[in-house]
């Protein structure tokens, strides 16, 4: 049985990569084959451990939580989209989805993105640490704290959406986006290099697994 | 040359020989004195507990947890000579004591987030040498409480109230009439541009809207960028296809589009099938999305929510079949890959200030004024925290020392 696995994975492995050819029959197999799986799989798992386990079991079990009726009401009326005559009603769940969840959101946001933003970049610039004696900091430091205090400033700059880019405030977002793009340049290359060794993950399992020529 | 040792040769020989035995000795009673005075017997002997053993109410949660507390055993003089400390429970009349934790040597408190709220609780602590226990003195009951508010996020409390207060500002202000300026942003301009390229070839145009759901502010930002999208597709009377990846999303998207149509003065000409939801599956996802592109070569593709390892992958596919393509998200790890294949790309914060700029709705221009003073007074801050911090470590100045710390404190979140 587990050869069969390995024949069948193998098989839609091969499929998949021959897009790189061309788009073909087989690749349009594997293509289905993938979608109706995971489809099916997902409809399953969201009905089983949703519908299921979190909100029946949940209202009937021995200490049951009445308050998923709220989120089964919800879901109730989102079915309604279905009634032609009163699919407006599917509206009103979005909209507390949408709304909640972006309240939520704000604080976790607000807290990671600018507090600490913020905080991180309060550093003397040629000292190692706040409270330490200037000059203490290395070179790298020195040089680290200027880029984090100048790259986040002029970054800030660059997304001021009031002001036009013209200037010395023009020169700073100039600055600003340089700064962006050396970050992706780098951040580029370090998932270029993550993505290979998923590569070579399927290529172990091709030559490895399947064909057996690595050992 | 070699002979008879002198008597210098002698001597030193004997020095050294001295000196040596000196040090080996000072070395053996420099060792005896580091090491315990005797190791006791592990069998029998108990180390002494620790005292002063009490629980207090964990502050600033919803009663979950309580902070044990005590003072260090008198044993516990480093080197790890004792095993750590244990920690007990016991409800207010039981006698019945379950253990909750064990820490290191040299710890003096625990959180045990194991309690139910309003209910009493005593804690004993033992100290551990080698499994023999030495119990302290029972603590005092104690019930953990909810405490409604966390005063420990005043700080973020009073930051968000002075932003939320200049959007509300800006949105009256807007409201009222009053013009509020925002430069142009690049990329945006592009897509009456793109959408009209597709016209012009008599290709669909394929909108996909990241794979996150909708409570994602990203997919949110996509699907409002969707509908001013969908109106000029409609005013152009082109093919927009949309394949997604969660059923919300679908469902949104569509009534997005439909909403455009209908403002577009063409609701005859919505389908419900312009939006098909495919699978929730990433890379089946992928494979799909892949497939639509090949067979019907749109020839505008807009990439704009939250992506993830697929980015590069359709955008790639896209750029094999010569479509335009813009692209807006703000997953910092993505946006290298759309930079390199797209020919647009809205950089995080563009993505959700491009609804704003081009509705020219009050609400959203407010908001992104708003956002705006946010970013204004985090500039202010930097600047002054920066060279503040500067000074004060190259002059001493106690008094810009002061505001450092100030400044740090503002924007740091406890929890």
């Amino acid at each position: 049985m587990q050869l069969f696995g390995i024949w069948v994975a193998a098989f839609l492995t091969l499929g998949i990569i021959s897009f790189l050819y061309k788009d073909n029959p087989w690749y349009k197999l594997c293509e289905s084959i993938f979608v109706g799986i995971s489809a099916g799989y997902w409809f399953v798992a969201l009905f089983f451990d949703a519908i299921v386990r979190l909100f029946w079991e949940g209202i009937t079990g021995p200490d049951p939580r009445y308050n998923l009726i709220v989120g089964g009401v919800l879901g109730v009326m989102m079915l309604l989209r279905l009634v032609p005559s009163i699919g407006w009603i599917s509206r009103w769940p979005l909209a507390f989805v949408v709304g909640s969840t972006a309240g939520l959101y704000l604080i976790n946001y607000f807290s990671s993105n600018v507090m600490l933003q913020v905080q991180s970049t309060l550093n003397p610039l040629f000292g190692s640490s706040f409270g330490q004696p200037i000059f203490s900091a290395s070179l790298y430091d020195t040089i680290g704290n200027i880029v984090i205090a100048a790259g986040t400033f002029t970054g800030l700059v660059y997304f001021f959406f009031s002001k036009e880019h013209k200037g010395a405030f023009g020169g700073a977002a100039r600055i600003g986006i340089w700064t962006i793009m050396i970050t992706f340049g780098a951040s580029f290359g370090y998932t270029v290099m993550s993505r290979m060794s998923l590569l070579i993950g399927r290529m172990e399992f091709i030559f490895g697994d399947w064909l057996g020529l690595i050992k | 040359m070699t002979g008879r040792p002198t008597i210098l040769t002698r001597t030193i020989k004997l020095s050294i020989l001295i000196i040596f035995l000196f040090l080996s000795l000072f070395c053996h009673l420099l060792t005896a004195q580091a090491l315990p005075a005797a190791i006791p017997d592990s069998s029998s002997f108990q180390a002494s507990p620790p005292t002063n053993v009490r629980a207090v109410d964990f502050k600033y949660d919803r009663g979950e947890a309580l902070e044990v507390r005590w003072n260090l055993s008198s044993d516990d003089t480093g080197s790890n000579f004792i095993t750590g400390y244990e920690v007990f429970r016991a409800g207010e009349k039981s006698d019945s004591f379950v253990s909750v934790g064990f820490v290191a040597p040299k710890t003096e408190s625990l959180t045990d987030k194991s309690v139910e709220r309003g209910k009493l609780y005593r804690y004993k602590v033992a100290t551990n040498y080698k499994g023999n226990l030495a119990y302290s003195e029972i603590s005092a009951a104690v019930a953990p409480e909810m405490d409604p508010i966390n005063w420990n996020l005043l700080n973020l409390f009073i930051i968000g109230l002075i932003i939320a207060g200049a959007v509300i500002y800006f949105i009256a202000h807007a409201k009222r009439g009053k013009k509020l300026f925002i430069r142009k942003i690049a990329g945006l301009e592009a897509i009456d541009e793109a959408i009209g390229r597709a016209t012009e070839m008599g290709r669909p145009i394929l909108f996909i809207p990241g794979i996150n759901d909708m409570d994602d502010v990203q997919t949110i930002a996509g699907i409002t960028l969707l509908g001013r999208v969908a109106k000029v597709v409609a005013d152009y009377d082109i093919k927009i296809n949309m394949p997604v990846s969660r059923s919300l999303v679908m469902t949104t998207a569509r009534e997005t589009i439909k909403e455009a149509y209908l403002g577009a003065g063409r609701p005859d000409a919505y389908n419900d099938d312009m939006v098909r939801y495919i699978t929730d599956e990433q890379f089946g996802y992928v494979a799909a999305v892949d497939g639509v592109m090949v067979r019907e070569k749109p020839a505008t593709c807009f990439y704009l929510g939250a992506f993830f390892a697929e980015s590069l992958i359709l955008a790639e596919t896209g750029n094999s079949i010569g479509a335009i393509q813009i692209a807006g998200t703000a997953q910092p790890a993505q946006l290298p890959f759309f930079v390199a294949a797209c020919d647009y790309t809205l950089i995080g914060e563009e993505l959700f200030a491009a609804s704003a700029y081009l509705s020219n709705e009050p609400k959203q221009l407010g908001s992104l004024k708003g956002q705006d003073v946010g970013k204004l007074l985090a500039m202010i801050v930097i600047i002054a925290g920066v060279l503040s911090a500067t000074i004060a470590s190259a002059w001493g100045s106690e008094f810009f020392a002061k505001l450092t710390e100030y400044l740090v404190r503002i924007f740091t979140i406890q929890n």
